[in-house]
């Protein structure tokens, strides 16, 4: 159930803008920050297929 | 005016950063529009609304960098692409410095025990993350918006089936486990449990709660998931979990008013809950509610006041002011009495969509028809957001206002043109607005405005008027830009500071209405 995450201490990966691992940090979090590019040449639909593939 | 389109090819760069660029190319001597953007197809479509979408952008993909500018002369444009270079080049050389992982896999090889991810890219790409994350086992923030209304509901689904929590898209704040995630504030930890569809609704909820009590935890679940399609499921979920939280007594359930279908849904699970249920559907019917055995809300801070005292074991009352009808009274004649004949309407310029939507809601019982960007009526909608007609409020934070630019929640400037377009306008009698505070948002939002609002104010007496601003700050003391500090830099320009947004829309109706009516109680 979805409260399994209730009252454990958050551990955190921030994918896309950076501002929101800077305010983890500041709140003492636990936070890993991934440097985000589109997959696939921003195409989409092939980014679905490849994901289907692998 | 010329104009100029770069596209560069398989560049990114997030949303924010591009923002905080674009923003101050803008600000920029004998630059007129500038927008350095992600030529994603929502991105495309914004640029068109500004006239910005030229020959060499309309071919650009998803990741492909665009930079658009109209300026002055050649001089300015070349200085305001180098300028764009110099802070892309500083952006990428902070990251190279973190030596970030480039992918959740990689991220979680140096965080193996990660129990939620983030997730902020743009709206295509923010699904096939989210999935990821959530095969992973991992709860999600899920802040992109633009993801499409199929890809929510199967990711809802497996969320579900993997007893995980999806919190979005589109999810402007949580606070989970005393963190505050996207754009939340600081509050304390306590005993009362929120789920909400509305960013800013929650901000306000969990503020005002936190200044008696705290929160256990507090779920955005996006504002679709009420959506006939997606039927509420991560809503349902979420006050499942919170009344079987331990740490949990009272529940406060909060969203734009669902369909009648989704609405008694919600309410049948709300029924069976265990702990004291508040519900505050902004601009539902209340009777309808409260027929079931749930305790309705009749605002925001409604909400959180029937909380609390929920909580507490006291006995449930409105509040309409907090000061005294007596006080209120003459707080708003010493505005209005100043008014010329010519003044007669209210303009709202709000940050936050929740607090446009209960302005309006409020104020329209006394004033009527109020024109907006955001009316769900078609006769009421505004033709130029930018324009102000008659009554009108305007969420400054909508599409529209926001291409190329922060929201206004970071960026002020766009509401600081507003506020002095309408002092302007000899027929304004109240200016309302709402200040944000919290994680993410402008660091001195009160400080930035004050001197608009002194210009404004100074304006209108020039041309022989009184200008009336009224506003309401939602944060904290414990928010870095401080609750308390915010309100003293407001009042010292003359504005009427209130504690929550339904007060402030009151008054501000009140004194356009130059006190022709009793506002106790809704």
């Amino acid at each position: 159930m979805a409260k399994e995450i209730f009252g454990k201490k958050l551990k955190v990966v921030n994918i896309g803008v950076q501002t929101f691992y800077e305010t983890l940090k500041q709140q003492g979090v636990e936070v890993v920050h991934v440097d985000w590019i589109p997959p696939a040449g921003g195409d989409v639909r092939l980014a679905r297929l490849l994901k289907k593939l692998v | 005016m010329i104009e100029k389109g770069i596209v560069r090819k398989n560049e990114y760069h997030d949303s924010i950063v591009l923002m905080q660029i674009s923003e101050r190319i803008q600000r920029m001597e004998g630059v007129e529009k500038a927008a350095v953007v992600m030529a994603t197809d929502n991105n495309k479509k914004l640029l068109e609304n500004i006239d910005l979408l030229t020959d060499d952008v309309k071919g650009a993909s998803p990741n492909d960098l665009v930079i658009t500018i109209s300026a002055r002369d050649e001089k300015i444009l070349s200085e305001a692409i180098s300028k764009i270079d110099e802070l892309l080049k500083k952006r990428v050389q902070v990251i190279a410095e973190m030596a970030a992982p480039k992918s959740l896999d990689s991220a979680l090889e140096a965080l193996s025990d990660a129990n939620l991810v983030v997730v902020s890219v743009p709206g295509q790409f923010a699904g096939l993350e989210a999935k990821k994350a959530l095969e992973r086992n991992l709860n999600v923030f899920l802040f992109s918006d633009n993801v499409p209304l199929e890809d929510e509901i199967e990711l809802k689904n497996l969320a579900i089936e993997k007893g995980l929590l999806l919190m979005g898209p589109d999810a402007g704040t949580a606070i989970i486990n005393g963190v505050g995630l996207g754009f939340a504030n600081v509050v304390n930890k306590g005993p009362i449990g929120v789920v909400g569809a509305a960013g800013t609704g929650i901000q306000e909820v969990t503020s005002i709660i936190s200044k008696k009590l705290g929160i256990s935890q507090a779920i955005g679940t996006g504002g679709r998931d009420l959506h006939e399609r997606v039927g509420g499921i991560m809503m349902i979920e979420g006050i499942k979990a919170l009344d079987d939280d331990k740490e949990t007594k009272v529940i406060v359930v909060i969203a734009k008013s669902p369909t009648p279908k989704v609405q008694e849904k919600m309410l049948e699970v709300i029924k069976n809950c265990k702990k004291p249920v508040v519900v505050d559907f902004v601009g539902a019917d209340v009777s309808a509610i409260g027929e079931v055995g749930v305790v309705p809300a009749l605002t925001l801070e409604d909400a959180a006041l029937k909380a609390i005292a929920l909580a507490k074991g006291e006995e449930l009352r409105e509040v309409t002011f907090t000061a005294t009808w007596d006080e209120i009274v003459s707080t708003a004649h010493v505005e209005y009495q100043k008014f010329i004949s010519s003044q007669k309407y209210v303009r709202g310029l709000f940050s936050g969509g929740t607090f446009c939507n209960e302005a309006m809601l409020i104020m329209s019982r006394w004033l009527g028809k109020i024109y907006s960007n955001i009316s769900a009526k078609p006769e009421l909608k505004l033709d130029d957001p930018h324009l102000s007609r008659e009554h009108t409020c305007v969420d400054m934070g909508a599409d529209e206002f926001t291409v190329g630019r922060p929201h206004p929640m970071i960026d002020l400037s766009l509401r600081q043109l507003r506020l002095l377009k309408e002092a302007r306008d000899p027929e304004t009698a109240v200016i309302m607005l709402d200040i944000v505070l919290g994680y993410g948002a402008h660091q001195d939002p009160a400080g930035g405005l004050a001197p608009t609002i002194a210009e404004a104010k100074s304006i209108a007496q020039k041309e022989g008027r009184y200008l009336s601003v009224v506003a309401s700050v939602c944060g904290t003391l414990g928010d870095s830009q401080n609750l308390e500090v915010q309100k003293k830099k407001l009042k010292e320009v003359g504005v009427i500071v209130m504690p929550s947004n339904a007060q402030a829309a009151r008054i501000a109706a009140l004194i356009v209405i130059r006190g022709q009516a009793k506002i106790k109680g809704d």
